[in-house]
């Protein structure tokens, strides 16, 4: 858990100091929580904004806010989806139709105790970080399955079995690419993963790793239900997939359990494949100069790129098919990820590479 | 060789980097979106939106309930009464377009042997109750009066090509 002094001052002259840790905890989450549900909030609308720049539209420009035009227009689509009904529908499963949009936001927002933010940022230091990251991505398809069950309807139960299919073909190529980092820093510690990456940007494992990064990219935006991979979704075949009877706020943990998830992804290319909070000028330019210091600034500058990555591809590609999604998955990343760890298990074992040759 | 080349081209996305860089231009490039109540797109005078009644500068009305246009109407949405006036003309009593029929094909105002039912450019108009698509008489000759200017003009512009 991080530190920070004058949060823990006010903390404990307010209580009695067996309780301030505990709270110290709860308040932390707290401002990291809000400030990733900001920055979903204004995520969806640079998608918006993106998407019609790429078309050469405007994007929503009628919600204005500090002179910037569609700058307020979360803000809008928050306070409409709060004042709508949530219907549900007469044969679904009351339930887990409720339980459903938190059991696919609480997984999404879980997985940020273990990212590091910043060299001293961290909520939970644990030692199998990778494989809580994993245990918990997998949970999150979980909601998208119950929901498109409990819903009771077939288009709904199409999204979900297109979900699950998928979900499961992916998990394993980023499984295996995961297997790529943890070869190359020796560790399922999140903080070493990072540590291992140190030095510049060419230091960084998506040089030696870069098929993996790729297939990582790939796989993670098949994991989050986006285009050019969002059969579970659909509109054009099966309305919207699993959560075609969800509406109102029931509708936006959906929503924002897909945006957190995308920045999720972003954050993890960053901390696998980009050395987390590394600096990239780092042993290029002097040590004391700031540029080159490892800060929260570097992680959420490089995380921006691959969140962009998430806007420019679905402007881009047109929805696969569902055949050819399964085929990518099987027949084309599972085989680049196996052959390219089998070179970098030989690179580590002749210490080829800048990795510090652990067997 | 060519099995070759369509493996490499397609192990290095080559044809997804470059529809990437389609979209990346796109970015950047000038949009062609109108902010449409501030900005609007330049229009026909020939545009055929809401109709109109004309009078003649004297303030006579121009129809003669000749009840062309009724008959050239392919959506038959135009209804007219006739009757004779107290000046002993041949006027109409009743005059109506149902708007929800109405197509704006523009054949009524072709048909006008006197341009007495025109179709202006008026085009952002809306109802809010029932019956409100039904345009009678005063309404049409209350648009008519409105817009004079712009009517004249417009027929003025289009008069060498009638």
């Amino acid at each position: 858990m991080w530190e920070w002094s004058p949060l823990r001052d006010w903390l404990s002259e307010l209580i009695t100091p067996y309780w301030t840790n505990p709270l110290l905890t709860v308040v932390q989450a707290l401002i990291v929580m809000v400030c990733i549900i900001l920055t979903m909030a204004f995520y969806t609308l640079a998608e918006r904004k993106v998407i019609g720049w790429m078309q050469s539209r405007r994007g929503p420009n009628r919600v204005n806010m500090l002179w910037v035009p569609g700058l307020a227009q979360p803000f809008a689509d928050v306070i409409k989806l709060m004042f709508k009904e949530i219907v549900i529908p007469a044969d679904a499963s009351g339930f887990l139709f409720r339980l459903a949009p938190f059991l696919a936001l609480v997984p999404s927002l879980g997985i940020w105790a273990v990212i590091p933010l910043s060299p001293e940022q961290a909520f939970s230091n644990i030692d199998a970080g990778l494989l809580y990251i994993l245990a918990l991505t997998s949970m999150g398809v979980y909601g998208i399955i119950l929901a498109g069950w409990a819903a009771n309807s077939k288009y709904a139960f199409l999204g979900a079995m297109r979900s699950a299919a998928q979900i499961v073909a992916y998990e394993i190529a980023m499984g295996f690419a995961m297997v790529g980092v943890l070869m190359a820093a020796g560790s399922l510690n999140i903080g070493v993963i990072i540590h291992a990456q140190q030095g510049g940007a060419l230091s960084w494992n998506w040089f030696w790793l870069f098929p993996l990064m790729i297939v990582y990219l790939i796989s993670g935006v098949a994991e989050t239900n986006r285009a050019p991979f969002d059969v579970a979704e659909g509109e054009s075949e099966i309305v919207a997939g699993f959560h075609v009877d969800y509406s109102g706020m029931a509708f936006a943990l959906f929503f924002i359990a897909e945006y957190v998830n995308m920045i999720l992804i972003s954050a993890l290319t960053v901390v696998f494949f980009f050395g987390g909070w590394l600096s990239p000028f780092d042993g290029y330019l002097d040590k004391s100069a700031w540029l080159a210091t490892p800060s929260f600034f570097w992680f959420g500058l490089k995380t921006l790129f691959p969140m962009f990555g998430f806007l420019w591809f679905r402007a881009t590609f047109p929805r696969y098919r569902y055949d050819q999604i399964m085929r990518l998955g099987w027949k084309a990343l599972i085989p680049v990820t196996l052959v390219w760890l089998l070179i970098e298990g030989v690179m580590v074992y002749f210490h080829v590479g800048p990795w510090r040759g652990h067997l | 060789m060519q099995g070759i080349r369509s493996f490499l081209k397609t192990l290095l996305l080559t044809d997804l980097l470059v529809g990437l860089w389609v979209t990346l231009k796109g970015l950047f490039a000038p949009k062609i979106t109108l902010n449409y109540p501030e900005e609007k797109t330049p229009q026909s005078h020939r545009f055929r939106g809401l109709h109109a009644l004309r009078r003649y500068p004297n303030g006579e009305e121009r129809c003669i309930a000749c009840k062309l246009c009724e008959a050239v109407c392919p959506a038959l949405a135009i209804t007219i009464e006739s009757d004779v006036s107290a000046d002993g003309t041949r006027r109409t009593t009743r005059y109506d377009i149902d708007l929800f029929k109405c197509i704006y094909c523009g054949f009524c105002e072709e048909a006008c042997p006197v341009d007495a039912i025109v179709e202006t450019r008026l085009h952002e108009y809306h109802m809010e109750n029932r019956g409100e698509n039904i345009m009678n008489k005063d309404k049409l000759l209350g648009i008519g009066e409105r817009y004079e200017a712009m009517i004249a003009a417009d027929r003025a512009a289009d008069a060498r090509y009638r």
